[in-house]
């Protein structure tokens, strides 16, 4: 349990230096944002009140010292109270990333582990036949695992959208309100989320693929494993041996991967048009909404750790000698 | 296996080291497009922002376009071919100042060890944890559309989010190093830090700060083509513009392949070359990753037949000035698989 306490400790760390990153860029970086806002958004009206929030939220125009900006900035991220978002109308940024954030939670969780699991299962029986035609699997893998997602999500959508037409092309469902929650509406809301989710396993599943199978041809030069096939176990229990160690660097270095999967999820909603926060994204960056991007910064941070710290429970879970320590 | 060995012996390796397929397949795809980088803009058939026929949609390759055109009627070959230059550019710079970022804070924090590491090895950990794109969307918006045409700012904001992972990799293998013997008499015999630094821990590290460059410069590839399709930095014209422009009249909707798959390709290829490269590395700091076609020839040569049936890699110890050092190489290489395994992804593309 030390070690999951350590482990908090540290994204506790993180999330008050993602905060504080996201309350010093805007500071930072030459440039008056709020003026940048308003030249980008010729036409809207905004009254002096909005003005002057964004004044201060991103702190031009104001006599405050730094500190005293700074605290006020974390009693708004504690309040959720991210400002208002110039390119939805002035709504509040916290609604506009609340009905956009379980699509992208939902297919990017999804396909993360639909993706860790096939991806793992691969790589342990490319290592364990070794030599075998499998090998040929790798250089397909390679490329995989070097185009950009959101390439391959062009090709799935000419290829299996367009050209067969398998699937929609576009969206999470087929109309824009919301019907009854029935088998209807979740057997259309899967048919959409077939595509975005296969290009996103297919793109990162290669990752686990080569991590796991480098791993697993280490262990497999184990002696408790070279004396599980002496004693004549049978062979899928000697693998079984081998990938049930071979997983636990897979496991750990799940932080590092899952940061740059949502990254690449986030591009692929946008080939797709699904309204999850990548679409959200490209249309704040369009418009110069500072404020949402912020506050998307933020919540796909928390949520990274958030999964992280899952992925250590897990690991504390399968490899006893950390729960030995405590 | 490499840091057991001196220098001499790296050498030799090193020379050894073009044999394998997958490096001389990633050098000769690398090779061409820094080619391409550098006469791509000398031999584009058009300008890139010129406009041809006074066509609706898209025209088809044909021998005046051999690319076809875009939506507002240019040339796709050429933006191709200028698009390169930039690409390569971004990702070369990112690469060096990431690589020697990380250098300079794993070799000090793994050197130094105590509260220097411990603050060092933390600030690496907060940048690998948190996502990169995010965090690269608020700075670069900020930054707002002219800072960040400078193909300058775009490769060091790049390299702000890309340093970490190498420094946690060199930051491991230099504390394995550092009570090595020869590390320690050299202390011994009164030479500075910096020296030791340079000339006993450095030279052993080469093969590990190789596969950190390349793995950023494959980060930067992904990275920047990600920035130029969110239309976050000027897209004209590089190879992620060029998705942008393509995205933004659907023409994965109405099957313009000529406009997407070229600049798609082009950047997967590129990403395809470092990750072959990578990977050669790799199997050189640990052979048992290596492909049987390799070792199998090999190893016939040295051991006889092997076992088909199981495919056990004997367990190579050598013995050096602190022991057997199976155990520490074996944790440092698998440090590096596992870390470029998931990765590596093409950066965040």
């Amino acid at each position: 349990m030390r070690a999951i306490a350590r482990r908090l400790g540290f994204y506790l760390v993180t999330a008050i230096v993602a905060v504080s990153l996201d309350f010093l860029i805007p500071r930072l970086i030459p440039g008056n944002p709020v003026d940048a806002i308003l030249a980008k958004a010729q036409g809207q009206q905004f009254s002096t009140a909005t003005i002057a929030a964004m004044d201060e939220q991103f702190g031009v125009n104001t006599k405050a010292s730094l500190w005293a900006q700074y605290t006020h900035f974390w009693s708004d991220v504690l309040h959720f109270n991210f400002g208002v978002s110039v390119s939805n109308g002035f709504e509040p940024v916290s609604s506009v990333i609340n009905a956009a954030a379980p699509w992208t939670l939902g297919l990017v969780g999804l396909a993360t582990l639909i993706s860790f699991a096939l991806g793992t299962l691969i790589g342990a029986i490319v290592a364990w036949r070794r030599g075998s035609w499998l090998d040929n699997l790798l250089p397909v893998v390679t490329f995989f695992q070097a185009a950009p997602y959101f390439f391959l999500a062009f090709l799935a959508v000419d290829l299996f959208a367009i050209k067969l037409g398998w699937f929609p092309a576009e969206g999470a469902h087929q109309n824009m309100d919301f019907p009854a929650f029935n088998w209807t509406y979740i057997s259309d809301v899967l048919d959409h989320a077939v595509l975005p989710a296969l290009t996103i396993v297919v793109a990162s599943a290669a990752g686990w693929i080569v991590g796991m199978r480098n791993v697993m041809l280490t262990t497999m030069d184990e002696d408790y494993v070279l004396i599980a096939a002496a004693k004549g176990l049978p062979r899928h229990r000697v693998i079984w041996y081998a990938a049930r160690n071979a997983i636990l660097p897979s496991v750990s270095s799940f932080a590092l991967a899952i940061g740059f999967i949502v990254s690449g999820a986030l591009l692929t909603e946008i080939v797709f048009s699904y309204p999850g926060l990548g679409l959200l994204l490209v249309n704040a960056v369009a418009d110069n909404d500072y404020a949402l991007l912020q506050g998307i910064f933020l919540l796909i941070t928390f949520a990274v750790l958030l999964a992280n710290l899952i992925a250590d429970f897990v690991y504390v879970f399968l490899d006893p000698r950390i729960r030995q320590e405590a | 296996m490499a840091m057991g060995i001196g220098t001499d012996q790296l050498a030799q390796r090193a020379l050894r080291l073009p044999r394998s397929p997958k490096i001389l397949t990633g050098l000769g795809i690398l090779l061409f497009f820094i080619l391409w980088a550098i006469i791509g803009p000398f031999v584009r058939p058009y300008s890139p922002d010129a406009t041809f026929a006074n066509a609706p949609v898209p025209l088809p390759p044909s021998g005046a376009h051999w690319l076809g055109t875009t939506q507002v009627q240019q040339d796709v070959f050429s933006q191709l071919l200028v698009g390169g230059g930039r690409m390569i550019g971004v990702a070369l710079i990112g690469g060096i100042i990431a690589t020697v970022a990380s250098v300079a804070i794993g070799v000090t924090a793994g050197y130094l060890g105590g509260l220097a590491d411990d603050l060092l090895s933390m600030l690496a950990n907060i940048f690998l944890v948190m996502p990169a794109l995010p965090l690269l969307i608020i700075m670069v918006g900020f930054l707002g559309q002219s800072a960040s045409s400078n193909l300058f700012v775009i490769a060091l904001v790049i390299a702000v989010t890309g340093w970490a992972w190498g420094a946690r990799v060199l930051r491991a293998q230099t504390l394995s190093l550092r009570n090595r013997d020869y590390v320690d008499s050299a202390r011994i015999i009164g030479e500075r830090r910096w020296r030791i630094i340079a000339t006993e821990i450095l030279p052993n590290l080469t093969p590990i700060v190789a596969t950190s460059f390349l793995f950023t410069v494959l980060y930067a590839v992904g990275t920047y083509a990600a920035l130029a399709f969110l239309g976050l930095v000027n897209p004209n014209w590089s190879w992620g513009g060029m998705l942008f422009y393509a995205q933004l009249s659907n023409a994965e909707l109405t099957g313009y392949w000529w406009w997407f798959i070229p600049p798609g390709l082009a950047i997967a290829l590129l990403g395809t070359s470092l990750v072959l490269l990578n990977f050669g590395i790799d199997e050189f700091i640990n052979p048992r990753l290596r492909t049987a076609g390799l070792t199998s020839k090999g190893r016939r040569g040295r051991r006889g037949r092997r076992r088909p049936e199981f495919a056990l890699t004997p367990v190579i110890r050598t013995v050096t000035g602190t022991g057997i050092s199976t155990g520490i190489s074996t944790a440092a290489s698998t440090a590096t698989s596992a870390g470029t395994g998931p990765a590596a992804e093409g950066g965040l593309a």
